[in-house]
């Protein structure tokens, strides 16, 4: 396999591992502070590359040309939608079912996920289609070396690294963040050590909605076509990947979503004649590694055995 | 020491269960041949007032007390009065095939219920496992001369045996992990499905038709001039495997083992301390579950006669999930009455059909916000007969 080949398979998979990283991110977050599978978080996902497409046509027919300025406006405006979304599903949905079995909270949320995916599909122009998605970052390639990478990937593996980055700075470094991880470690002790608990968690709904609405900004960069679907696999992927790595655990999240991308990666790689299997082989491994760690690979909880 | 005095009975009137039915019944007919949009969508509003009436005249919980207290006569009746309905439609395939649908979502959701409600597994590859029993249904009936009856139990062991491959992780591992071990594989099950050529591909597969002692089920009838047709075949055979799958899961519920698996629902740590056998208990919920489901999805199949992969979706998963949550966990009557409204509302509701998924979506959320226990929570287990809690 010659060198070219073997970084681009290099650069898709750090790309999958972003975007499934940023997704995973999210649900660790919503887990750790309130305990629940906030299931509707790849259909956020999709709505954040929606609200992406929307604002670029909303900027360019305002007579903003410049691409990079489109960019930065577009992020800006799309994180902030987004986080809306996330406070608003907190606020209306998710905290007045506090107390109720966890199983409902589930549900409550997968119904969520299909009242998003159904309004766009319906109220979206012609939202049952795929959507083409503006090329606005530059495809030439830079060598490094002796290999070809384009300039726009590195640009989104900038992106996405800072945020991921940066997010575990706010969190493990800041006030805020430590707010956060003393709600998601005890909620009571952390009320009356003083922490506005309503707030950290509507705080920590609209952090983990916007690294959503970054990964659906890449999406869209990348692949350049987004569709209303498009959330369901995500949300799956997202969700298997906070789980093997350990609901709760910020590296663990990422981790989990490296290894998802390496393992359809690997699938795709190593057996060229079935790479139609890639998704197969992920899912089974993953099954293999919940039966190894069963509480994910960094796992945070003391396990309760008898 | 003495038992207690004897209370005088207390009076056990069938009168309000069989008005309650016959009230049920009524306006299923009536939603059933209404075909009008409008006249659907005033049918739901009476509905949804009659019953907010009926709940403030506490009407809803002497229906159900009088079904507890004069139980068989009570399920008799409702198994007569279901037939009277199918026979009202008797020329009518869609309607007949609307029914049989239902009962076929309410034997998987029974076998889902003993794993979700009474041991409390979370599944979601219920799909997968009606999948496993359609496939095996599809596969066996193309290439050995078996009888199609035989496929029914055999659909059912397959998914038993298939869904046996869960069990290491599923032991091992609680709640949302758990939930992710089933949700993975049911995307690997399609995924395979999908992509492996043997099996028919994203084509499909066709399934030969249900017979039994030289009746095709697949044949209209006509007696003096009454068509019936062919659906009711598979409708009769539907009741009747609901209703032996229904009493299996009720003695189930009933008997020591509902009691051990309400005990490793409810608290695995103290059940353990008492002796009861956590794994084994979970492996016998999850086997006989994925039994019952395989078979489901086996008659599924057989009715359909042709099946493909985007039958056994995770999406379908997460509808059987829905069925039994909004029926209320381990209530076999919530899953009979939820199911007939999940199933037969869309179907329907034609004309609003591109909104049907958001409103669906939106009725359910308003369920688990305003009435979280479902719509029939399961009744407290009566120890002593004669007992009222």
């Amino acid at each position: 396999m010659s060198p070219d080949i073997l970084a681009q398979y290099f650069v898709s998979g750090l790309m999958l591992a972003m975007i499934y990283s940023l997704v995973a991110v999210g649900f660790t977050l919503f887990f750790g502070v309130l305990d629940i599978i906030h299931f509707a978080h790849g259909d956020v996902f999709m709505v954040g590359a929606f609200v992406a497409l929307t604002s670029f046509i909303g900027l360019t027919l305002a007579g903003v040309n410049i691409v990079a300025l489109q960019l930065v406006l577009m992020i800006v405006v799309t994180i902030a939608a987004l986080a809306l979304l996330g406070i608003l599903t907190a606020r209306l949905l998710v905290l007045p079912m506090k107390g109720a079995p966890a199983l409902n909270v589930l549900l409550m949320t997968m119904m969520l996920g299909t009242i998003l995916r159904e309004s766009v599909r319906l109220f979206y122009p012609e939202g049952a289609n795929p959507k083409a998605f503006p090329h606005l970052l530059p495809t030439a390639s830079v060598s490094l070396g002796n290999i070809m990478v384009r300039i726009d990937n590195i640009i989104m593996l900038a992106i996405g690294a800072a945020t991921i980055v940066g997010v575990s700075l706010l969190i493990n470094r800041t006030k805020l963040g430590l707010a956060i991880r003393a709600v998601a470690q005890d909620e009571e002790t952390a009320k009356t050590m003083g922490i506005n608990y309503t707030l950290i968690v509507l705080v920590t709904f609209g952090l983990g909605s916007a690294l959503a609405a970054v990964a659906g900004v890449i999406s869209g960069l990348y692949y350049n076509e987004i569709n209303f679907s498009m959330g369901l696999m995500l949300g799956a992927i997202g969700f298997s990947a906070a789980i093997t790595g350990g609901l709760g655990s910020i590296y663990g999240a990422i981790l989990g979503g490296i290894l998802f991308a390496v393992l359809q990666i690997i699938g795709a790689v190593a057996m060229p004649f079935a790479s139609a299997y890639k998704d197969v082989f992920a899912f089974a491994v993953v099954i293999v590694i919940m039966t190894w760690r069963p509480t994910g690979l960094i796992s945070t909880l003391s396990s309760e055995r008898v | 020491m003495r038992a207690p005095p004897e209370e005088p009975p207390a009076r056990k009137s069938v009168f309000f269960g069989v008005g309650g039915l016959l009230a049920a019944m009524l306006y299923l007919a009536l939603v059933l041949r209404v075909d009008s949009q409008s006249a659907i969508l005033g049918l739901l509003a009476i509905g949804a007032t009659g019953v907010f009436i009926a709940a403030r005249l506490d009407l809803i919980s002497a229906f159900r007390q009088s079904y507890r207290d004069n139980e068989r006569v009570m399920d008799v009746l409702s198994i007569v009065a279901v037939l009277i309905l199918a026979a009202g439609f008797h020329n009518s395939s869609f309607i007949l095939f609307l029914l049989t649908t239902v009962l076929i979502n309410i034997i998987a959701c029974l076998g889902l219920n003993l794993q979700f409600g009474y041991a409390g597994m979370l599944n979601f590859a219920g799909a997968a496992m009606l999948g496993v029993g359609g496939y095996t249904a599809a596969l066996l009936g193309q290439n050995a001369a078996i009888p199609p009856i035989l496929l029914l139990p055999l659909g059912g062991l397959f998914a038993a045996v298939i869904g046996s491959i869960l069990l290491p992780p599923m032991l091992r591992t609680q709640g949302h992990y758990s939930a992710v071990v089933t949700i993975a594989f049911n995307l690997l099950f399609t995924t395979f499905l999908e992509v492996y050529g043997g099996f028919g591909g994203t084509q499909g597969l066709p399934v030969q038709s249900m017979s039994l002692l030289g009746l095709d089920f697949n044949d209209d009838w006509k007696i003096n001039g009454f068509e019936v047709a062919f659906y009711a075949n598979y409708f009769v055979l539907g009741l009747m495997l609901t209703v032996i799958v229904a009493a299996v899961v009720r003695r189930m519920e009933r008997s020591w083992i509902g009691l051990s698996l309400d005990a490793v629902r409810l608290d695995e740590t103290s059940a353990r301390c008492f002796g009861v056998n956590i794994a084994l208990w979970k492996a016998v919920a999850f086997m006989s579950g994925n039994f019952i489901i395989g078979l489901a999805g086996t008659f599924y199949a057989l009715m359909l006669g042709y099946i493909a992969p985007t039958n056994f979706t995770f999406g379908d998963s997460l509808i059987l999930v829905t069925i039994i949550i909004l029926g209320g966990l381990g209530s076999i009557w919530g899953v009979i009455l939820t199911a007939a409204i999940v199933i037969i509302l869309p179907e329907k509701l034609q004309a609003i059909q591109e909104y049907r998924f958001l409103l669906y979506a939106i009725v359910v959320t308003f369920v688990l916000l305003f009435q979280p226990g479902g719509l029939l929570p399961r009744a407290p287990r009566i120890f002593f007969p004669g007992w009222r809690p």
